[in-house]
């Protein structure tokens, strides 16, 4: 089990120019990416979706690699969406999920089944032709570049220690530095020249 | 003869709308009113097919296809749409994604009586959304599926196509 603001500092040396919608990870990623106009920090816009947003992302844009940091907690309430990524093939998906065990903003519940669900086995069986799960950093960290290099869809699983928060939700600092709309603006702008065409 | 054998919906007319707004996606989950639609589409080289399995899926799947820049219709069952209620609010709504949701209206008769709930809440459901919609029972109501994506576009908004033709203009 390692934290997930040490596995985004792994992957931000192999991130490259891709577009990362970064979940439940978002918190953490704003204060390590470098290249914060092709981030898609969104919170939380309904649960279970993130993934479904990235795919649809990396199929508007095949030329373009997603890296997605999604969660057990979205990956159960959609899970169908395994299917469909399964399906469509995007070659530029990288499904990566953070595994705490738990629904760590609501107080650190946990998910159904919590510790006993192999969700690379499900990725899997679902049709991705790549599932990984990875409890080390350093093992990570050495697959990393070679999980990247190759051709998507992809999915890895990784143990993280859960970050519980427990104030009531207007209590909570806020990390998000731009709205969800000013976000994709500022990614349609980025992609503007020429690899996108906005209404 | 009652009215629902002389008019019917042809696909082809729906098909032709989705082409005339530029639509690269459908998004969709398979209902009774689709079939033939569905035949069409997988024929039409210009549109990409995305099949989820809940309908929710499609909202935060179409809100991507938006952001990409490319122009997605989701196509779904009014039941799927009900079921669907948080993703629309935040993958939607809440990222003003300007889509037209085209749903079969199960249980839709044209004197108003059903013993069908699917159709009893619908326009309900579409209502504490506050998405407007459109309702299309057949050729000569297909320009408001022109309204519905201009409506869409102009307000970046999901607009909704009622499609009241069950059993008769997509099977046929």
């Amino acid at each position: 089990m390692f934290y997930t603001a040490d596995m985004l500092k792994a992957f931000q040396k192999y991130r490259g120019d891709a577009i990362v919608v970064p979940g439940r990870g978002g918190r953490h990623w704003i204060n390590i990416s470098t290249a914060p106009n092709l981030d898609v920090p969104l919170g939380d816009p309904a649960m279970g979706g993130h993934a479904g947003f990235a795919l649809g992302l990396a199929l508007a844009l095949p030329h373009r690699k997603v890296v997605l940091f999604d969660s057990e907690g979205d990956v159960q309430m959609g899970l169908g969406i395994l299917l469909t990524v399964a399906e469509q093939r995007p070659a530029n998906f990288y499904h990566f999920m953070l595994d705490n065990e738990c629904y760590a903003t609501t107080g650190g519940q946990p998910v159904p089944n919590a510790r006993n669900v192999a969700y690379d086995v499900m990725a899997r069986g679902a049709g991705y032709p790549r599932a990984f799960a990875f409890e080390e950093l350093e093992d990570l960290a050495q697959h990393l570049p070679e999980i990247l290099d190759q051709p998507g869809p992809v999915f890895v699983a990784m143990k993280v220690h859960p970050e519980i928060e427990n104030k009531p939700i207007g209590q909570r600092s806020k990390w998000m530095r731009k709205t969800r709309l000013q976000a994709i603006a500022d990614l349609q702008r980025e992609l503007g020249k020429g690899e996108i065409a906005t209404a | 003869m009652n009215d629902a054998v002389i008019a019917h919906l042809s696909p082809k007319v729906v098909l032709e709308e989705l082409k005339k707004h530029g639509v690269t996606h459908v998004v969709w989950l398979p209902d009774s009113e689709t079939n033939w639609l569905y035949l069409l589409m997988k024929a039409e080289p210009s549109l990409q097919l995305v099949a989820v399995a809940r309908e929710g899926l499609a909202c935060s799947v179409a809100a991507g296809l938006a952001s990409g820049g490319k122009v997605p219709v989701i196509l779904i069952q009014n039941t799927g749409l009900m079921e669907s209620g948080d993703s629309i609010r935040g993958w939607l709504l809440g990222l003003n994604i300007p889509v037209v949701l085209m749903v079969g209206l199960r249980g839709w008769t044209r004197h108003g009586v059903t013993q069908d709930t699917a159709a009893t809440y619908t326009e309900p459901f579409l209502n504490a959304f506050r998405i407007n919609y459109y309702l299309v029972e057949s050729d000569a109501d297909a320009s408001r599926i022109s309204v519905a994506f201009e409506e869409a576009k102009k307000t970046r908004r999901p607009v909704a196509v009622l499609v009241a033709d069950e059993y008769h203009g997509f099977n046929r």
